[in-house]
């Protein structure tokens, strides 16, 4: 309970703040969460739409294990949860496009790859506060390479949707339509998985396995509420994902606790918000 | 626009050939040795009873499906080409309340939809106007800007219609696309069809279980029982003779008020009374029409 009160007082303390924002670890983490809450929002909008929240959860517990699994082995823990994630995705994307499909398989790929998970970080020989911190999110420690990776990867996400925007959004909305029309779905849902693989692995090593619904699905829920024109919504969902993944990182850095605990925060906020707009508009 | 959005002016060929087409799915002969050629402006509509083949059909023509023998071409290329310029309505299914996408932007998938790559600013007048000319045309201007999740199903379908003819279409396949609607639903869709083919030679492909919503506007009927089939106008067709044959069971086919109605005891017969058999589909509760 002190403890709690002391994250309060600490809030208040602007000083310990702009004393941190000067710190070069500090600016790195605050570029890389500032990539991420763009590649984030971007993505967003098309996993609501394609009812892929629970894949995306699924795909960022596979990131973890592939995580886990790199830090036992002694290689790039990045590229571990990419691989992890991105694999978890694709078999994901090849359960088909509608959520029913593949709902339970999901659940039990899901289940077994936290399992290996726990047997990975039980083996690690290391401290396993960094293992945890795969669970829960560590920003601070991002290294200049972990940005530019970030970076990579954004502009990847950022570059494929423009280039597959209206075959992904007719695909999404309408895949029996599209695919008539000749719209090639399968590969659609196949590429999109890897996309969402990418972004779960990233947002992993930031937020956390755990809460990396809290930004790749919260910010764009809470825009689909309030509009319903796409291109509105994906501009949304980019403002509510800076202003929850930047916004906690500014709020987390004077009581030093983890970064997740403001994002899930601050989008939770931002979600019920908008619930609330659109619930006043009708 | 107007220079990738034309299509060919349609030749005197057929739009739609099938050559000796053979279709099997779960080892079951559905089709064998269809012949149809459908020419520019003619509307076709295809029946049968549940599980008869229409929409495998269908598939076979979008190409998603490979008959098992014969030759199919779609407006002269191999089906499922990407640059046909095809109009496809399915059968009518809810799409998902939150989804963001409004009226608008479901038809303006129907122009540019299967086109990769950032859209042009430039375009963005002229596709606005088909959108909007192509909702006007089935009565639902009000649904430019109703966000989709919150249309009734009839509403949905009109907007589904509405995609279909903003790509400009040689050829509409239509997969029961009356499924849901109201009788004036079902009025403003099947005139909407009748005048596309007329005015624009549109060639309309209309899967159906029931032929009296369109009978007016029918030129051939393709009837599919149990792998067997006969084409023909619908006089030719809904003759008690031939439809005893084609079910291989006695069969009557009356008039009655210019409506066909087909009295068998096999149980899947599928010409009911216009209207019949309607009323549990009926989820369109729009007003603006002053609906029943």
């Amino acid at each position: 309970m002190d403890r709690l009160l002391e994250i309060g007082r600490s809030l208040a303390d602007t000083e310990t703040t702009a004393y941190l924002l000067q710190q070069d670890f500090v600016l790195l983490g605050l570029a890389a969460i500032a990539l991420l809450g763009l590649l984030a929002g971007a993505i967003g909008p098309f996993i609501v739409m394609r009812q892929m929240s629970f894949s995306v959860h699924g795909a960022s517990e596979l990131a973890l294990t592939g995580a886990a699994a790199a830090l036992l082995f002694g290689l790039n823990l990045g590229f571990g949860a990419i691989l992890g994630s991105v694999v978890a995705a694709l078999m994901f994307g090849l359960m088909g496009s509608r959520a029913s499909q593949r709902d339970s398989s999901i659940g039990v790929i899901m289940a077994f790859g936290l399992g290996l998970a726990v047997l990975f970080i039980h083996l690690y020989p290391g401290r396993s506060g960094t293992a945890f911190a795969l669970l829960t999110g560590q920003i601070v420690g991002v290294s200049e390479h972990g940005v530019v990776q970030m970076a990579v990867v954004a502009a990847i996400i950022c570059g494929a949707l423009i280039a597959l925007y209206r075959p992904l959004v007719f695909s999404s909305a309408d895949p029996e339509v599209a695919e008539a029309r000749g719209v090639p779905v399968r590969a659609l849902n196949l590429i999109f998985a890897v996309l969402v693989g990418l972004a779960a692995a990233q947002a992993v090593q930031v937020v956390g396995a755990l809460l990396v619904l809290s930004l790749l699905i919260t910010p764009a829920a809470a825009a689909a509420a309030v509009t319903s024109s796409p291109a509105r919504a994906i501009g949304l969902t980019i403002l509510f994902a800076e202003i929850a993944a930047v916004g906690g990182m500014l709020l987390s850095l004077a009581p030093g606790v983890p970064v997740s605990v403001f994002v899930t925060t601050i989008s939770f906020v931002i979600y019920l918000a908008c619930r609330g707009v659109a619930a006043l508009r009708r | 626009m107007p220079g990738d959005h034309a299509r060919g002016v349609p030749g005197p060929g057929p739009v739609i050939a099938l050559d000796g087409v053979t279709i099997s799915r779960g080892g079951r002969t559905l089709v064998r040795d269809l012949d149809l050629q459908i020419q520019p402006g003619e509307f076709v509509a295809v029946l049968g009873p549940n599980g008869a083949g229409k929409s495998t059909l269908l598939k076979v023509l979008l190409g998603e499906i490979a008959p098992d023998a014969g030759t199919v071409t779609v407006d002269g290329r191999a089906p499922g080409d990407r640059g046909t310029h095809l109009g496809y309505v399915p059968q009518q299914r809810a799409f998902d309340p939150g989804i963001t996408l409004r009226g608008r932007d479901l038809v303006s998938l129907g122009i540019d939809g299967t086109r990769f790559g950032p859209g042009w600013p430039g375009r963005r007048g002229e596709k606005r106007r088909i959108v909007e000319d192509s909702l006007a045309r089935l009565e639902a201007g009000k649904l430019a800007d109703k966000p989709l999740g919150r249309m009734s199903g009839g509403e949905q379908q009109r907007v589904r219609v509405a995609q279909a003819i903003a790509c400009d279409p040689c050829v509409m396949l239509c997969d029961e696309p009356l499924l849901s609607l109201d009788l004036t639903g079902q009025r403003t869709v099947a005139s909407v069809l009748d005048r596309r083919r007329r005015e624009d030679a549109t060639a309309i492909v209309f899967v159906t279980h029931e032929i009296n919503p369109v009978l007016p506007m029918v030129d051939r009927v393709l009837y599919i029982v149990d792998g067997r089939h006969r084409i023909g106008t619908p006089d030719e067709v809904f003759t008690s003779e031939v439809m005893s044959d084609l079910y291989s069971s006695p069969v009557e086919v009356l008039r009655v008020r210019g409506q066909i109605v087909v009295v068998g005891d096999t149980q899947h017969l599928v010409a009911e009374p216009f209207g019949a058999g309607h009323h549990h589909h009926d989820d369109d509760n729009d007003t603006e029409h002053g609906a029943h």
